[in-house]
């Protein structure tokens, strides 16, 4: 997990786009700038965060469910819940699903868990769109080797 | 007015917090009931779950771009309702 990147994914644990299901996995930093204001001498991984990480995992798979043709953005949470805190140096396991494939749009949800216990959830909605260059396509697909997704299974 | 318009009609209030009786058969979901591109994928996704459909917005909203379509065609909500109709014939058909 690098904050100051907004990389939030370990790594992607299981990717089944015909099951609609993705897992994976992260290891909240020890140190980092967030934490000397989130809070001072009681760091804390922010909620905002905790949903970032939801989001990029259903995202992958959306994207995978693509082709890796088109890039989900987040628009739109609904029922989020953060159940307990999350500190530094936690593991944390993260497991997203399709809710409703839309035309340019779909809904996912996800749940996070600290050994087997939930930190979080909540349904997500993305307005799907095509990349907008090669480029950033290409540093997506970058991106998605670095933590294990399987993209030559899906690649269009 | 038909069922399917009602339904929509009650999405579109449930979703976008609109008076229910300020929703009209000729109310322009854009125009005249000011509901956004954000707003109206929610309402889509309440349309698609209640009707078992997949309303096609990036073909409509193609048209509608290239001067093919009005956005009166799609986003009237009688238009509207009569094209989700169209949508459950194709899918029972």
């Amino acid at each position: 997990m690098r904050f100051e990147y907004f990389q939030m994914i370990d790594r992607i644990v299981a990717l089944d786009a015909q099951a609609r299901v993705v897992r994976s996995e992260c290891v909240v930093p020890q140190q980092s700038t967030v934490f000397e204001g989130h809070f001072p001498t009681y760091p804390l991984m922010p909620g905002a965060l905790l949903l970032e990480c939801m989001a990029q995992t259903t995202g992958w798979l959306v994207m995978a469910r693509s082709g890796f043709t088109a890039m989900p953005f987040l628009i739109g949470v609904r029922d989020a819940k953060f159940r307990t805190p999350v500190f530094p140096g936690d593991a944390l396991e993260f497991e997203g699903g399709i809710v409703h494939e839309g035309s340019g749009f779909t809904v996912g949800e996800c749940k996070g868990r600290r050994q087997g216990k939930s930190v979080c959830e909540a349904q997500i909605t993305y307005r799907v769109m095509a990349f907008a260059s090669p480029e950033f396509r290409q540093s997506i697909l970058q991106w998605a080797e670095q933590i294990d997704v399987p993209v030559k299974e899906f690649i269009k | 007015m038909s069922a399917t318009f009602d339904k929509v009609a009650d999405i579109i209030a449930e979703t976008c917090d609109i008076p229910r009786e300020n929703i009209k058969p000729e109310s322009h979901a854009i125009n005249d009931l000011e509901i956004d591109s954000l707003d109206f994928l929610d309402i889509a996704f309440a349309i698609d779950k209640t009707f078992g459909i997949k309303l096609p917005l990036e073909q409509w909203t193609q048209e509608v771009n290239d001067g093919k379509a009005t956005t009166d065609q799609y986003f009237v909500l009688n238009n509207l309702s009569g094209e989700i109709d169209k949508l459950i014939a194709a899918k029972g058909a």
